[in-house]
């Protein structure tokens, strides 16, 4: 597969990069360096110019009113998004829309107009309930959040943890247990509005990611109506797996771009700085970590645009998407150690945008579906096998 | 980690201020009696972070005020977190932070 930016997509890819480098950095520069929020009006301003732009809402379908953009193109867009302090979480500090993967184009008409557009348009907020104390990595099997029949609707008993956004959305989707025999068969993907009596947002889990908070929320005695169950019951674990799977290919630009921006700024420091009266550019140690740099960033971006251009042919595309998440938060990991080794101090601290890179990436390979995670999906379809 | 900073209050002074250690953090500001006045964090633009802080604190109010400081890495989170604790407690925002209040700030029911 070719995948050098036609003329029409190197337009875009120029647009966004000067929009990241003319509006964004600047503004940046002011913030403190762990925020992960423009000023409102600033915000305002700029999400003006990503509408004049007609790249606003990004990642919405265009029959939901989104710009029409193939997952490639927009692939290629969010490598470009993420060259920013704050890039790899607040890509842009959101001023390109979406919801991530709290978009429920799966809801039937009544749910479309009281969440899935006010979402669109930017009026409400959402948060993804899907991991629970009792973990993460393997949710058919881990939760443990209950809900049963009572009054025409269902009543939610348990706990979520690593739920961002959760204190400031209007409303969230949940995955809860509503037949325990059934294991992954037994799921049902609800939609919970904050004010819900029973719903409650109980503290801030604090992380590696000190700009952002994760929540733990529980629901106690939570009831609602059946209008509030997305798709069918007891099958809310396709709905997490799409959203998973689907996910993991813009994790994987986002970790790319930020791996470009910490090269291109180790490569400009080699060229500049000079010990023992060398350049450190002249010195072969210094030329390998470049050069491993540019292999990490090269591989990650093919298997991740591999994994886009599957999944735009309406290919499966699980596999591949595995393949890109792991070899964009590892080798993205790796990227960004060794930029830091090569500005030395200076990259240990906050006046560069290195050591919250650091902090960061390294949730990556955690985040979304560890590596470990990644690897056994992908070796049960080398084996052919589902290995249990 | 305590969900409440609940150390206890020193006196906000000009000396007590230079004794803090020029680290990032968070801290809490109150009147003679206890009322938290202002939450504030001490970031990376901080030159001297928690003693900066502290020491522009008594600068601008004077005498009379008390202080307790948190020294935390996670100093924007745990800002985040002690305002939302605080209204959650007390049902708003302490004064001088309900003049230029975050934006988006969320809403804890803890436990």
């Amino acid at each position: 597969m070719d995948f050098e930016p036609s003329e029409e997509q190197q337009m875009l890819i120029d647009q966004v990069r000067r929009f990241v480098r003319e509006e964004i950095i600047p503004l940046e520069a002011k913030l403190d360096p762990d925020a992960s929020e423009l000023e409102p009006d600033d915000h305002t301003r700029l999400v003006e110019k990503t509408k004049a732009m007609g790249l606003f809402g990004i990642d919405i379908p265009k029959e939901y009113g989104g710009p029409d953009i193939d997952l490639v193109t927009r692939v290629l867009l969010a490598i470009e998004m993420a060259q920013h302090r704050a890039g790899l979480y607040v890509p842009c500090y959101g001023t390109f829309g979406g919801a991530g993967l709290a978009q429920i184009f799966e809801a039937n008409d009544d749910q479309k107009e009281r969440y899935l557009y006010p979402t669109l348009r930017g009026e409400k907020k959402t948060f993804f309930g899907l991991t629970e104390p009792s973990g993460g990595s393997d949710p058919a099997r881990a939760i443990q959040t209950r809900a049963e029949r009572k009054d025409n609707g269902w009543v939610l008993n348990g706990a979520k943890i690593f739920i961002s956004n959760a204190d400031r959305a209007h409303y969230g989707i949940v995955f809860a247990r509503t037949d325990a025999s059934k294991g992954r068969a037994g799921i049902t993907c609800f939609i919970i509005d904050t004010d819900t009596p029973g719903f409650h947002v109980r503290r801030v889990v604090h992380t590696l990611r000190s700009s952002h908070y994760a929540t733990e929320i529980e629901f106690k005695d939570c009831w609602v109506s059946d209008h509030q169950v997305l798709g069918e019951v007891n099958k809310g674990f396709a709905v997490a797996n799409d959203r998973l799977t689907r996910q993991r290919i813009p994790y994987a630009a986002g970790c790319i771009g930020v791996a470009i921006a910490a090269h291109e700024m180790a490569i400009e420091w080699a060229k500049m700085r000079s010990t023992f009266g060398d350049k450190l550019a002249n010195r072969q140690a210094v030329q390998w970590m470049l050069v491993d740099n540019e292999i990490d960033i090269r591989t990650a971006r093919h298997f991740t645009l591999e994994a886009a251009e599957k999944a735009r042919r309406g290919l499966p595309f699980r596999v591949e998407a595995g393949i890109a998440k792991l070899t964009a938060s590892e080798g993205g990991g790796r990227v960004v150690d060794r930029a830091m080794q090569i500005h030395g101090g200076m990259g240990m601290t906050k006046d560069l945008p290195l050591e919250r890179w650091y902090r960061e990436m390294r949730i990556r390979r955690v985040g979304e579906g560890p590596s470990e995670v990644q690897r056994m999906v992908i070796a049960r379809e080398i084996l052919g096998s589902n290995l249990r | 980690m305590r969900l409440r900073l609940d150390k206890p209050w020193k006196p906000l002074t000009s000396e007590e201020a230079t004794r803090l250690p020029g680290q990032l953090g968070v801290y809490q500001v109150a009147d003679a009696t206890g009322t938290i006045l202002f939450i504030g964090q001490a970031g990376a633009r901080s030159p001297f972070g928690l003693r900066s802080e502290l020491q522009r604190e008594f600068a601008e109010r004077g005498t009379g005020c008390q202080f307790r400081v948190e020294v935390n890495q996670q100093y924007r989170s745990r800002w985040f977190e002690l305002l939302m604790l605080h209204k959650a407690d007390h049902g708003a925002l302490p004064a001088d932070n309900a003049k230029n209040p975050p934006p988006n700030l969320g809403r804890l029911s803890p436990a």
